[in-house]
């Protein structure tokens, strides 16, 4: 099965690894930026760029995630999860579709 | 790059290897290369092992289509310095760099198969609007792309939506064109690992 591939698994592997792993930040605050659902004020500026239009983050985003007093290693990995995250919803998005258009083509 | 840890926080062997890179390729090693490097245990080595199995792993798209792909998503995203790391691959690995341009600028009329033209159409409009639908899907597979091709496809769609986000982010340096055509000499001799 396509979803099940071993290109999949190693996508799914990297997600399990920045949510579930030891790091910085907490598990909490990789999975509201993965979500892009939920994040700190201070760094809901730099999720939502990140998850939507990152060619607009400036520097004046990340100096407002450090004025708020998170370090370099919480942002980088709270950055990090957020791409993963919207990464993770279009390869989804995208394998749902084939399954509905394969699961049409087996009806029809 | 925007955090200084990444570009003072190595260690002294990465420090050390990141020099011999420099020397011996006498170009900068690319702020791609450097950030997989940063504490690799957290996203670095996941990243690579994923990567490369979407681009060099075992697909029935060739590696210049996946380099393309790459490319092409990359253009969606106006990922400055992935653009010009995937155009000069997609280029290099076609051996014609008019065909991966040709493809880049306007992929209905470049001169690719229709499955590749309806494949990086859905790829495009799944980047740019987050979703696509079943009748899209359909549309790729009645150009004659198998099942296991696009979801191929979509590995290369999350890979690059991944590092087109983190290079943005991050800042990464656009590079020159020597630059640029020397790291796509070696993704293509080496991969992504």
């Amino acid at each position: 099965m396509p979803d099940e591939d071993e290109k999949r698994a190693a996508f799914r592997a990297l997600e399990e690894r920045i949510l579930a792993g030891d790091g910085a930040a907490s598990p909490e605050q990789r999975a509201a930026a993965f979500a892009n659902a939920g994040v700190a004020p201070a760094l809901q500026g730099l999720i939502a760029k990140v998850a939507s239009r990152p060619t607009l983050i400036t520097s004046a985003d990340f100096d407002a995630a450090t004025a708020a007093g998170f370090s370099e290693d919480q942002i980088f990995e709270m950055v990090v999860s957020a791409a993963v995250g919207q990464s993770a919803r279009l390869y989804d998005a995208g394998l749902a579709a084939l399954a509905a258009a394969t699961d049409n083509e087996a009806a029809g | 790059m925007r955090l200084d840890i990444l570009n003072r926080g190595y260690s002294p062997g990465t420090k050390m290897l990141f020099a011999t890179i420099r020397m011996f390729s006498g170009h900068p090693v690319p702020d791609a290369a450097k950030l997989v490097f940063y504490r690799p245990g957290f996203y670095g080595a996941k990243a690579r092992a994923f990567t490369h199995e979407a681009m060099r792993g075992p697909s029935a798209w060739s590696v210049a289509d996946r380099e393309l792909m790459a490319a092409y998503v990359s253009k969606v995203n106006d990922s400055a310095f992935c653009i010009g790391a995937h155009t000069a691959t997609a280029s290099q690995a076609y051996q014609d760099g008019a065909k991966a341009q040709a493809a880049l600028t306007d992929p209905d009329s470049a001169p690719i198969e229709d499955g590749l033209r309806a494949t990086l159409r859905m790829l495009g409009k799944l980047t740019r609007d987050g979703t696509v639908s079943g009748a899209d899907l359909r549309e790729v597979l009645s150009a004659g792309v198998s099942r296991q091709q696009v979801a191929d496809a979509l590995a290369v769609c999350a890979a690059f939506n991944t590092t087109n986000r983190l290079a943005d982010a991050f800042g990464f340096e656009v590079l020159s064109r020597d630059d640029f055509e020397a790291g796509a000499k070696f993704l293509l001799k080496r991969g992504y690992r």
